[in-house]
């Protein structure tokens, strides 16, 4: 059988996204706390902070590309964790479901104005 | 049989835990910083527009750098500077929180390191290093 259902390969419950949000949540932290090192790295071993200095860490393209990432890392990862807080606090399921839709609309906010900054640079 | 449950003691119901029993609540070091890791999250996601701004402002242009400054020593429309500095200090406080405990998270998950020793340790380390570099950054920002 291609698809075996019984014995221990045999699906009981659930909708099964547990270890989908798990994993990517983990998968996101690692990409943030690349881009994390790779933006203190250069504050830390560059010239003295200002404008210049601070426009010019986010000019090459490699840079753009991991802070693309990270912003749209950073939207998952904090999508899987507010669902979590408002799953563990919130039972009226109305109340979470309202909740839920601002946390995506205002995830989704954030990552478009971000995003607007990052490439009109 | 049937005569078991009408003898039985009732068991103990466990309710949900009341706000006002938690702040009686003493937390291992592991509770505190599973509690903060969540508490830093929460924070940073309600202030996320704040930082796309700071992102925004002190990105854009070299005018908008001098506003992006400004906002530190003169404030920003109603909020004065120093309240300005003091989110910013919550932010830094949250983001080294959520990320040196996310480390120790990633650390458990691939090593399997579940030993209670190893546990209560590196909860202290990770309360001990956020709260030291929160310190360390806070001086920076203030003085």
């Amino acid at each position: 059988m291609a698809d075996p259902n019984f014995g221990s390969k045999r699906l009981v419950v659930g909708a099964h996204y547990g270890l989908r949000d798990w994993l990517s949540q983990r998968v996101t932290a690692a990409l943030m706390a690349i881009f994390t090192l790779a933006l203190v790295v250069q504050v830390l071993f560059g010239a003295k902070l200002g404008y210049e200095r601070w426009a010019q860490i986010f000019s090459p393209q490699w840079m753009r590309v991991l802070t693309f990432v990270t912003i749209v890392s950073l939207a998952v990862h904090a999508w899987v964790g507010m669902r979590d807080v408002w799953m563990d606090y919130v039972k009226p399921v109305g109340v979470r479901l309202a909740l839920q839709v601002f946390t995506i609309a205002w995830l989704v906010g954030c990552l478009g104005w971000a995003v607007q900054v990052l490439w009109r640079l | 049989m049937a005569d078991t449950t009408a003898t039985r003691k009732p068991r103990p119901v466990y309710r949900n835990i009341h706000v006002t029993q938690i702040v009686s609540y003493r937390l291992p070091p592991a509770g505190m910083v599973s509690i903060g890791h969540r508490i830093s999250g929460v924070l940073m996601f309600l202030l996320l527009p704040f930082v796309v701004w700071l992102f925004d402002v002190s990105l854009t242009s070299e005018i908008s750098y001098e506003r992006f400054g400004a906002a530190y020593s003169a404030g920003l429309g109603f909020l004065p500077g120093w309240f300005i500095k003091l989110v910013t200090l919550g932010l830094i406080w949250a983001y080294l929180h959520h990320f040196i405990a996310g480390l120790r998270h990633l650390w458990m998950d691939a090593t399997h390191a579940v030993t209670k020793e190893f546990g209560r340790l590196s909860a202290l380390v990770t309360l001990g290093a956020s709260l030291l570099l929160t310190a360390v950054l806070g001086f920076k920002l203030f003085f």
